[in-house]
């Protein structure tokens, strides 16, 4: 007689991190924590699966507090690493955390770039339109005329759209959430882990400190889950038009899914058929390999 | 001694008039017939036009440097001519299309070979004709049969069909006959070695370096002149099954290669100067997570975008101080194209065993110089030593500390997937378990056990990595110092020296950093007169070895031109500082061929 032995489900206590978080009491950081915890538990990760990579922010101290690996890298340099991570081993499921600054600023150009290469990574970005960690400046996603310790005056900028900005670049999922509704933020995640290719959620994440103007009351008074509006995720004009939207209704939901276009390590021809990640292959090339590159060099 | 045959031709012309042809053809022919090359293109940034100038040199015996005489002219245009012909000596050949270049003042015994071409090939409106014609001029001068040429040709040619292979050998066969009936043939014809070697560039051995130490995943941003590598491991991809990725800029190859090296793959990228001032946040990032990584910095003329296709071997210190804090790197430079080839895999099994990044200076001289190599010195089988990683699972449910403070400081490495071993690294401080200890709970004494455990790791570097020596006469008048790329024209400059009995020995620094202060004292001890040569105008070596060893240099031989040193250059710098003719102790020798 044999007895199956079989695992209890993880639940999302078990993404639980080693350490608690040292975010300020009520930041909006903490329900895409525990939203994310929550994903890859109904989706039956185990944490040795799961790579979270980050840069620098308040945000981005994610990896930290959530049990699966992680990589805490350079400010606006996640995306980049996690390519890296990705690409030499496709069977890990990669998740990049951050926040505004961090991928919208001093990280922009890998934004462009991992969008178009459509790598499959979830890009979750706590977007809280300020600079938290640094006690208060402008951000790339703070609103025209907003008033900071570096624009004491009024902030003369005009902010980032991600949503359209990652839909232009080619992103193939890209969704808003908001930190006061966990239901659709597990759906929005869910949904980005499961899509094969680059999948951005940009979620209101309200820094209650440093950023009085986009408070939860705010989003509250103006969030619409495009669920309600019987939007077309696969229309992305449409996406676009929505996404534009800000004074009065803010969307959220997803915006715009493409499951037409091959991922980036999908297309990479040294990974046809199924070949095993680079990252566990045998270093050594053969003997015909090294013969075949001499004989051109005759 | 005896020299033996040892000839050097040099091609010039504007970019976009095929130089890299004839070239090739050439380097194919010599490398065949198992003579060595050594040959160095000075170029421009620039795509048509301008004035180029590949200098070949072909030896019996192995070719250290490009040399110092030119043997051979070619001139595809006026330019090259009005540039060049001056420094052709008794012996020496120009040749060149008549119909439209003219020489002008030459010392006496120069050979002349003016060419009629379009009479030779009945065909005014071919601009290559002139090159293919010359190349059977040259065959004709070096006493080769013109079926050694023809088979080259048709190499060169076959994969753009019968039509072209033959229309050019047509008129190499015209060139070759004119010059049989116009021209003299050396007297000592281009001889023949038992065995064939082959050619490589600079770039191509750092690539195959990498490809044999089992590097799978090699990113980079294309920048001169380091994008030769990008280019071979390209082509040979997928045929080893390397990935290779382009990136938008060099921070984020830099990053991109933390993160591939993080997951077990064995990871290179390069660039140049500037690229590398980009990637050294990364540098930082690697030696404080502890990820393996090699970094390549194929050195040109700086600052910022500098001379992009002139050499120099001024990023010394940048390499030494890339990236901010206090940490441990390896830092080395090669020697030649085959040291580079070798240092890769040697460089590999040190950063996988510390844990650290290590950085390779090469600079343009060796990664875009072409080179013979005898195809059995190419052993693309390095021991592969991986140190502590952990790649599969091996039972062990923790509990598992990715930074263990160990006796020899290198903790074992698992990578992301093993089940057993979750952990986070940052580029924050942390303790030993991964948690950080930047933020909410400093710590002054987990801090110190780290920076002293990530120390430790390299305490046992010198053992495992050679020492310079003292190579030369004993009892040397003047004993030469010098790094990287310079060994091999240093070598024949100190040929050169003996031959005017001076005696004289040198030491070749190639690993950098941790730097073999004690050896290199002990070497230097009982030098009678110490010059430094380098490649840069402050002396940046000499700062360095000062620092390291407290050793002060009696005289310099510097050159910062953008040109590479020839062997002249260092002997007459050594001759003059023997006869105390250098004024300031620098001594810095004319760019004499300007291109």
């Amino acid at each position: 007689m044999t007895i199956e032995l079989r695992e209890k489900p993880l639940t999302a206590k078990d993404f639980k991190g080693k350490v608690d978080p040292d975010w300020c009491p009520g930041c909006g950081d903490f329900a895409l924590l525990r939203a994310t915890q929550m994903s890859v538990a109904e989706l039956g990760l185990s944490p040795h699966q799961i790579v979270c990579v980050s840069g620098i922010g308040c945000s981005s101290n994610f990896p930290g507090y959530f049990n699966s690996y992680g990589m805490h890298t350079l400010h606006g340099r996640a995306l980049a690493v996690a390519t890296g991570v990705k690409m030499a081993n496709q069977t890990l499921t990669v998740l990049v955390t951050g926040g505004d600054g961090d991928g919208y600023g001093i990280g922009g150009n890998h934004f462009t770039h991992t969008a178009r290469r459509n790598v499959d990574l979830t890009y979750l970005v706590m977007n809280n339109q300020i600079y938290g960690l640094t006690t208060g400046q402008v951000s790339p996603s703070s609103s025209l005329g907003m008033k900071t310790k570096s624009t004491p005056f009024g902030n003369i900028e005009r902010p980032v759209n991600p949503i359209t900005s990652a839909i232009m670049n080619g992103a193939t999922y890209v969704g808003r959430g908001f930190s006061g509704n966990i239901k659709q933020l597990v759906r929005l995640i869910k949904g980005a882990i499961e899509h094969p290719g680059f999948a951005v959620i940009d979620v209101f994440s309200p820094c209650v400190t440093f950023n009085r103007d986009n408070t939860y009351d705010f989003f509250r008074q103006r969030v619409a889950p495009l669920e309600d509006e019987g939007h077309d995720p696969s229309d992305w004009k449409s996406a676009c038009e929505r996404a534009m939207e800000w004074d009065e209704r803010i969307y959220t939901g997803l915006f715009y899914q493409d499951q037409a276009v091959q991922s980036l390590h999908a297309r990479e021809p040294i990974l046809d058929g199924g070949a095993p990640p680079v990252s566990h292959v045998p270093e050594a090339i053969t003997q015909e390999q090294r013969d075949r590159i001499v004989r051109r060099m005759m | 001694m005896s020299q033996g045959f040892d000839f050097s031709i040099a091609i010039g012309g504007a970019a976009g008039q095929g130089i890299a042809t004839p070239g090739n053809i050439l380097a194919r022919m010599f490398v065949r017939r198992g003579l060595h090359l050594n040959a160095y293109n000075a170029y421009q940034s620039i795509i048509r036009g301008g004035h180029i100038l590949l200098t070949m040199r072909v030896r019996e015996q192995e070719a250290l440097s490009h040399g110092d005489h030119i043997n051979l002219l070619l001139c595809l245009n006026q330019d090259t001519m009005t540039r060049h012909l001056r420094h052709l000596g008794p012996g020496a050949y120009a040749v060149y299309n008549a119909d439209n270049i003219t020489p002008g003042e030459h010392q006496d015994g120069v050979h002349l070979c003016g060419m009629p071409v379009t009479e030779l090939t009945g065909d005014a409106k071919n601009k290559l004709a002139q090159n293919t014609a010359a190349l059977g001029v040259i065959a004709h001068v070096l006493g080769l049969d013109f079926e050694v040429l023809e088979s080259a040709l048709t190499l060169q040619f076959q994969r753009k069909g019968e039509a072209v292979v033959s229309s050019n050998v047509a008129v190499a066969r015209a060139g070759y006959e004119y010059s049989s009936a116009n021209f003299t043939p050396l007297a000592n014809h281009l001889p023949q070695n038992p065995d064939p070697l082959a050619v490589w560039t600079g770039n191509d051995a750092l690539a195959m370096g990498g490809a044999a130490a089992g590097v799978k995943f090699y990113c980079a941003y294309p920048m001169s002149p380091s994008t030769g590598v990008l280019h071979w491991m390209a082509k040979n991809a997928r045929e080893l099954g390397i990935m290779v990725r382009q990136v938008e800029d060099e921070i984020g190859v830099a990053n991109m290669a933390v993160g591939a090296a993080h997951t077990g793959a064995r990871t290179m990228c390069a660039t140049s100067g500037g690229g590398f001032a980009l990637m050294t946040e990364a540098i930082g990032s690697a030696a404080m997570m502890e990820i393996p990584v090699v970094f390549i910095n194929v050195m040109r003329a700086g600052p910022s975008t500098g001379v992009p296709t002139k050499t120099e071997q001024g990023d010394l210190w940048q390499a030494l101080g890339a990236s901010q804090g206090d940490f441990e790197r390896i830092v080395v430079a090669p020697q030649d194209a085959h040291d580079a080839f070798s240092t890769i895999g040697e460089v590999f099994n040190l950063v996988d065993r510390y844990q650290c990044p290590a950085i390779v200076l090469s600079d343009l001289l060796i990664s875009e110089g072409t080179f013979s190599v005898p195809p059995d010195d190419i052993d693309m089988f390095p021991p592969i030593e991986r140190g502590k990683l952990i790649r599969e699972s091996n039972g062990d449910a923790g509990p598992y500390n990715r930074y263990l403070d160990t006796a020899d400081g290198i903790s074992p490495r698992a990578v992301p997937g093993v089940p057993g071993h979750v952990h986070v690294v940052a580029t924050d401080e942390h303790d030993e378990e991964g948690i950080l200890i930047s933020d909410e709970f400093t710590n002054p004494i987990k801090r110190r056990q780290m920076v002293e455990k990530r120390a430790r790791k390299l305490d046992d570097y010198f053992t495992r990595v050679a020492a310079p020596e003292v190579e030369g006469d004993e009892d040397a008048e003047v004993t030469l110092v010098g790094w990287g790329s310079t060994a091999g024209v240093i070598e024949e400059a100190m040929e050169q020296l003996r031959a005017d009995g001076v005696k004289v020995n040198r030491i070749a620094v190639k690993w950098i950093l941790p730097f073999h202060a004690e050896a290199v004292t002990e070497a230097l001890s009982g030098a009678r007169k110490t010059l430094i040569i380098e490649n840069n105008h402050s002396g940046q070596f000499h700062r360095y070895l000062r620092s390291e060893t407290g050793i002060t240099a009696d005289g310099h031989i510097r050159k910062y031109d953008g040109e590479p040193f020839m062997p002249h250059h260092i002997a007459d710098g050594v001759r003059a500082h023997l006869a105390g003719s250098v004024s300031g102790g620098v001594f810095v020798p004319d760019q004499e061929i300007l291109v």
